[in-house]
């Protein structure tokens, strides 16, 4: 039976919690659930492939690809999507899935679908809902002329049950072609926040123009902080220089699909709304009853941020404290 | 030197969407287009190579029905590029036989020293066509690019990933750059600068002149539907005191949030 090749991702050597839904997924669709697991950080997270789904392992705990590099890790990809003989490859819509399968897809001849957010497999089958035009509405892909069909899933959007330490899988160790490489990578700095990146996370906190200026926005970091949140913007305050474009949430920047969003000061201008209304519940606190967000949120706060916020996040500190 | 640029027309970001009625796509009609807006950071970047590079010659092109994807031609002729190619395809190609179409017709006008592009097309929402361009042509790439440096054989340019964090990466050119947000500010097209766009000829290639096999199209959609409706918003009322302490009843009680 063709097989299901999921690219693994690791982070402080914990496997990343979407890497642990593709899994799990792949482990539903009652095909053998390969991992693909790069870099040095794989040999030691191994096990936990197992925990989660993989029967096999195809590892290769070269240091060479401890940093994603698009010319090495096509090769390597290609490689094993062809050795593992997998005809459906999972991957995260992460800044490497995204980058690397379109390149490999290119190289093999596969179809790839980026960004889906419910995908359905039967036998051969494979459809993936994803959004088009920033989340304004959602199509159902299919593929056609691809004997490897490769789909990256945005995160948060498969459930995951708690890992299964007694599972085990076969480990095999690999060495994947190294071509010579055209693409050096020179350094990777470290961003300021160690949180989880706006595509990622469980809950948002975003501010927009009613924070008045860029100093304000430690109001928001203090709300996230409690929340474990991470802090997002809209493009007004981006443009202004206040926050960094990594921050935009919206239609030129980032779609995010948290269980919580909460918008400080943000009037809902249609780009940023395409970016953020696929979150599960939507908090809005703006001092205009008539601010287009009102529209899209479960919540509304009419009142002034620098009186709501600071008291939201002493009541947050309350609850969450016990 | 020949710099190319791939760009693409897309819905402006103020549309609001509406499906056909059979579900097969979007409702079109009363669509106003413009240039994707990554890939005028990706003219602007390739203008800007070009005035620091005596011989540089901008080529733009683009995939598309021609009556509209020229438009976005113009946009880029007017904003300086020098040259302009439209390959006239059929709607709703997917981003494997486009990617292919641009990387043969670049191929047929003597290759690139340099493709810029934007990293996302706001309307497929794919991020595909750079990486598989670079691909399909043998070239390295970098996409979600923010800042760029030069030299004649390579180019050291600073990737945003996850987190705010960066990658530092130099290619030997060659080579391919996807361009991000945070890239440049592109100019706005001067008065001058349209008038001569509206005059130069734009060089026309049919997509089924390229010999791409109908099995080079991998990926199709259909189905198309709205977000769910949304109910309306609960307002809290109140003072300040009082809505905090509603919203949060409200988020662990009711939307089990917290
Ligand atoms: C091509 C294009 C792409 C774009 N892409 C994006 C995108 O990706 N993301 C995005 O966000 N925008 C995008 N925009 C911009 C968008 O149109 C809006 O300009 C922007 O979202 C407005 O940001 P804002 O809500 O912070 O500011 P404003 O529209 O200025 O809103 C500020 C809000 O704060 C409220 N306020 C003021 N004081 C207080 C207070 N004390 N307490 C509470 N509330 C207060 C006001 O009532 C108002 O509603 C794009 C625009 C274009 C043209």
């Amino acid at each position: 039976m063709s097989k299901v090749l999921v690219f693994t991702e690791f982070q402080n050597g914990n496997l990343k919690r979407s890497s642990q839904e593709l899994l799990q997924f792949a482990a539903t669709t009652g095909k053998p659930v390969v991992a693909l697991a790069l870099g040095s950080q794989a040999k030691t997270g191994a096990a936990q492939l197992a925990h989660h789904g993989a029967q096999e392992v195809l590892l290769c705990a070269d240091t060479a690809y401890d940093a994603y590099n698009p010319e090495l890790f096509s090769v390597a990809a290609a490689e094993a999507i062809q050795q593992a003989g997998a005809s459906l490859v999972l991957a995260s819509a992460s800044s490497s899935g995204k980058d690397l399968f379109p390149r490999v897809a290119a190289k093999i001849g596969a179809g790839v679908v980026s960004d889906g957010t419910e995908i359905t497999v039967s036998g051969d089958d494979v459809k993936v809902k994803k959004p088009m035009y920033a989340g304004k509405c959602f199509a159902t892909a299919q593929f056609e002329n691809a004997a490897t069909k490769i789909v990256l899933m945005r995160a948060n959007q498969l459930p995951v049950a708690a890992a299964d330490t007694s599972k085990t899988a076969t480990i095999t160790e690999h060495a994947f072609t190294k071509p010579s490489l055209k693409t050096l990578i020179k350094e990777v700095v470290k961003g300021a926040s160690e949180k989880l990146d706006l595509t990622e996370a469980n809950v948002v906190v975003s501010g927009g123009r009613g924070l008045k200026e860029a100093a304000n926005f430690s109001m928001l970091n203090d709300l996230a902080s409690v929340l474990g949140a991470t802090v997002g913007a809209s493009r007004a305050v981006v443009d202004a220089g206040w926050v960094g474009h990594s921050m935009q949430v919206g239609q030129t920047g980032k779609t995010v699909a948290p269980t919580l969003y909460i918008a400080v000061g943000i009037s809902g201008a249609i780009q940023h709304l395409a970016g953020m209304s696929g979150s599960k519940v939507i908090v809005a606190i703006n001092n205009d009853p008539n601010a287009p967000i009102f529209q899209k949120a479960t919540y509304g706060i009419v009142g002034d941020a620098f009186e709501i916020v600071p008291k939201l996040t002493e009541e947050f500190k309350k609850i969450l404290a016990h | 030197m020949k710099i190319f640029v791939c760009l693409k027309q897309v819905p402006d970001t103020e549309t609001k969407i509406k499906i056909a009625a059979d579900g097969s796509g979007i409702d079109t009609a009363g669509i106003k287009w413009v240039m994707n807006p990554y890939d005028e950071h990706a003219v602007e970047e390739a203008v800007k190579f070009k005035e620091k590079n005596a011989g540089a010659q901008v080529f733009a092109i683009t995939s598309g029905p021609k009556a509209r994807a020229v438009e976005a031609l113009r946009t880029a002729l007017a904003m300086g590029a020098d040259e302009a190619i439209v390959i006239n395809s059929p709607e709703n190609l997917d981003a494997y036989s486009t990617a292919k179409a641009l990387a043969q017709a670049i191929t047929a006008e003597g290759g690139a020293h340099l493709i810029f592009a934007g990293k996302l097309s706001i309307d497929a929402n794919q991020s595909s066509v750079p990486q598989m361009v670079a691909e399909f042509l043998n070239i390295p790439h970098t996409s979600v690019v923010s800042k760029t440096e030069y030299t004649a054989e390579n180019v050291t340019v600073e990737r945003d990933v996850e987190g705010g964090a960066k990658e530092v990466v130099q290619m030997v050119n060659p080579s391919l750059i996807a361009a991000n947000k945070g890239l440049n500010m592109p100019r706005y097209a001067s008065l001058p600068g349209i008038m001569k766009a509206k005059k130069k000829v734009i060089k026309e290639v049919e997509f089924s002149s390229l010999g791409i096999a109908g099995t080079e199209q991998k990926v199709k959609y259909a189905g198309f539907s709205l977000p769910p409706e949304k109910p309306a918003v609960k307002l809290l009322t109140g003072d300040a005191a009082s809505q905090v302490s509603q919203l949060i009843t409200a988020l662990r009680d009711e939307a089990k949030v917290l």
